[in-house]
């Protein structure tokens, strides 16, 4: 267990700098001086030389590449251009939003997601499994940002029940909880859906099972069948896609974040795009991959904690 | 007094472009402390008619007529809650493959808990454990604490047979319980089960296609062919004297009884007839060597002292 969770660190690390590379090429391949585009065209060209001075543009992309991966090494992820802050300092300052965010909006939908993919399990072939069917389906063809808007609209400016935008108020809980409240619905709305077909098909494959049949011959219940015997089965599968989908819960958190202005990755990372404040981006990302990467770690370990047999392979 | 009785049961199955007969006017009975073996080729109807006993057939069977009675009452005219109540407390049943008959990620002790507590009775670990002991699982506490996938074949059909009577069922049914082992677990499951006998005041039902089951463990045996009991009779009686043309030909196909050297393996010519389009007559007469004309014509059953046998010929 412990060997493959080393082994999994080293590929984790690889991707980091794949990552990292990757990037750089990108910054050096976007067609236009970042100097010149963010200065605008009056900028004169000492402005300019001092601003590529400072941002390292005017090193060899080699010295560059190896100088960012030094200080990514001791904990420092640049500077920002404009403000000259520590990126990482500002990523810290933020990321537990986006955190939150993402964190509950997932939660909601897991639990939403596990009730109505067993529900639909339960009741299947009625009129009711059809309906949450055709409600799932709807649900999961809706971008974020569209849910995001709607409520916004709805919610925030026309019955007045919640914040329109930011956070809540710094050390009020309950104002964070009622700003959290929209973005959360907005982003976790498709996965309910989604979790829930995957639940459902997940669920209908493990009650075909011979270990299901027995239960039954046993007489237990079907409730408690379906939710201590074959949940318990089918949730495994559902972790992994749960953690890949991470990372496009932490995409749609950018885009909603965006529509409720509120402080997080999602709006330090398009605020940095569009002043082409470069280490702020690069920085941003790579602390995402990092995160992300940590997260389909996680996911694996878990699923080796829930299924015997994986614990096992990884064991011997 | 018999415990559980079949009395003229006919299932189908709906298939496509017809209806499949599994079981065609099966009547049978088994008292407390008797073993009743039913044999037969697969096909034959053996494990539906299993499955018919315990109350779980499958999606798309059909009973056309009969009645299977459980201490009088008949269950076919329960309702599924009412059948519930009565698997795992009344009925029990041990299935034909341990490898896949537990859950994966529950542990031993879990299942059995949960399967003897089905109906409310919480059995203690301590309980569960001298269960185990019993059907010779050495260090039964360390058993409960195992995963499905640590124990070997022959372990767990052990503890199938321990889940099965630690509910302490008027009836027993073991639907070909030693077939998916390899031949010494299967020789200490037979013996381990006749042991069983002895302690167990239910009665028992075991569905086999293997000969030597029925000789070691049953009081009497039902042949079935083409989802019919061509013969019924005293274990003893019907090894001596078989009187259908079917279990002659069954019982001289027996791996265990052909002389060594004789260089060939006897088969019985033909196949089983298509269950879809039966002819009205007797279903064995185009592979029978005894058959002729009269054949055709539908078959009475002959009865006599303790046994009953469904052919034109049985004088003969």
């Amino acid at each position: 267990m412990l060997a493959y969770a080393i082994r999994r660190m080293g590929l984790s690390l690889l991707i980091l700098i794949v990552v990292m590379v990757a990037m750089y090429g990108m910054v050096f391949l976007v067609p236009g001086d970042p100097a010149s585009l963010a200065l605008g065209p009056r900028a004169t060209p000492e402005l300019k030389e001092a601003l590529r001075e400072r941002m390292g543009l005017d090193q060899p992309i080699l010295t560059q590449i190896a100088y960012f991966f030094g200080n990514v090494l001791r904990g420092d992820l640049g500077v920002d251009v404009w403000s000259k802050r520590p990126v990482l300092e500002q990523i810290l300052e933020v990321f537990p939003n986006t955190l939150i965010l993402g964190v509950v909006a997932l939660g909601w939908a897991l639990v939403m997601g596990i009730v109505l993919g067993c529900a639909a399990v339960v009741w299947r072939d009625t009129w009711a499994d059809r309906l949450l069917g055709v409600l799932s389906v709807s649900v999961i063809s809706v971008p974020s940002f569209v849910v995001a808007i709607y409520a916004l609209i709805v919610f925030a400016v026309w019955l007045n029940w919640l914040p329109a935008i930011g956070a809540g108020e710094a050390g009020d809980f309950w104002s964070q909880v009622r700003a959290l409240i929209l973005p959360a619905f907005a982003v976790g709305i498709g996965w309910v859906g989604y979790l829930a077909r995957l639940i459902r098909a997940s669920m209908l494959e493990v009650m075909e099972a011979p270990h299901i049949r027995t239960a039954r011959a046993f007489g237990m219940r079907e409730r408690d069948i379906v939710f201590r015997h074959a949940l318990r089965v089918a949730i495994v599968p559902t972790i992994s896609i749960l953690a890949v989908g991470f990372g496009s819960i932490l995409s749609s958190a950018v885009f909603v974040e965006s529509v409720f202005s509120r402080p997080g990755i999602g709006t330090l990372i398009t605020g940095a795009v569009e002043k082409r404040n470069y280490p702020v981006v690069m920085g941003t990302v790579l602390f995402m991959t990092g995160f992300y990467l940590l997260v389909v770690t996680a996911a694996d370990l878990l699923i080796a904690r829930l299924d015997p047999r994986v614990r096992d392979v990884l064991r011997g | 007094m018999s415990v559980l009785s079949v009395e003229g049961l006919s299932v189908s199955y709906r298939v496509l472009g017809g209806r499949l007969q599994a079981v065609r006017d099966v009547t049978l009975a088994v008292g407390r402390g008797e073993v009743l073996g039913i044999m037969g080729e697969s096909g034959c109807g053996k494990s539906t008619l299993a499955a018919a006993m315990i109350g779980l057939l499958p999606q798309g069977a059909e009973v056309a007529a009969g009645a299977i009675r459980l201490n009088g009452t008949d269950m076919l005219r329960l309702s599924g809650e009412e059948k519930r109540r009565l698997r795992g407390q009344r009925i029990a049943m041990v299935f034909q493959d341990p490898m896949t008959a537990f859950n994966p990620v529950l542990t031993i002790g879990r299942q059995l808990a949960d399967f003897a507590g089905a109906h409310g009775g919480v059995k203690g670990a301590a309980e569960i454990a001298g269960m185990l002991e019993r059907v010779g699982i050495p260090d039964p506490g360390r058993c409960l604490r195992r995963y499905p996938h640590e124990l070997s074949g022959g372990m767990r059909q052990r503890v199938a047979i321990a889940a099965a009577l630690l509910v302490r069922p008027d009836v027993l049914i073991a639907d070909e319980p030693t077939t998916a082992l390899d031949v010494t677990m299967e020789a200490q499951i037979i013996h381990l089960l006749r042991d069983l006998r002895s302690s167990f005041d239910g009665a028992i039902v075991v569905v086999t296609h293997h000969l030597g089951v029925i000789a070691e463990l049953c009081d009497r045996v039902a042949v079935m062919y083409a989802g019919e009991v061509v013969e019924e009779a005293g274990v003893d009686a019907l090894f001596r004297d078989p009187r259908h043309p079917y279990t002659r030909a069954l019982l001289s196909c027996d791996p265990a009884v052909v002389m060594p050297g004789s260089g060939h393996l006897p088969t019985i010519g033909g196949r089983i007839p298509d269950l879809m389009a039966l002819p009205a007559g007797c279903a064995f007469a185009a592979r029978c060597g005894m058959a002729e004309a009269g054949c055709a014509a539908p078959v009475p059953r002959h009865q006599e002292a303790g046994r009953s046998v469904l052919c034109h010929r049985s004088a003969a």
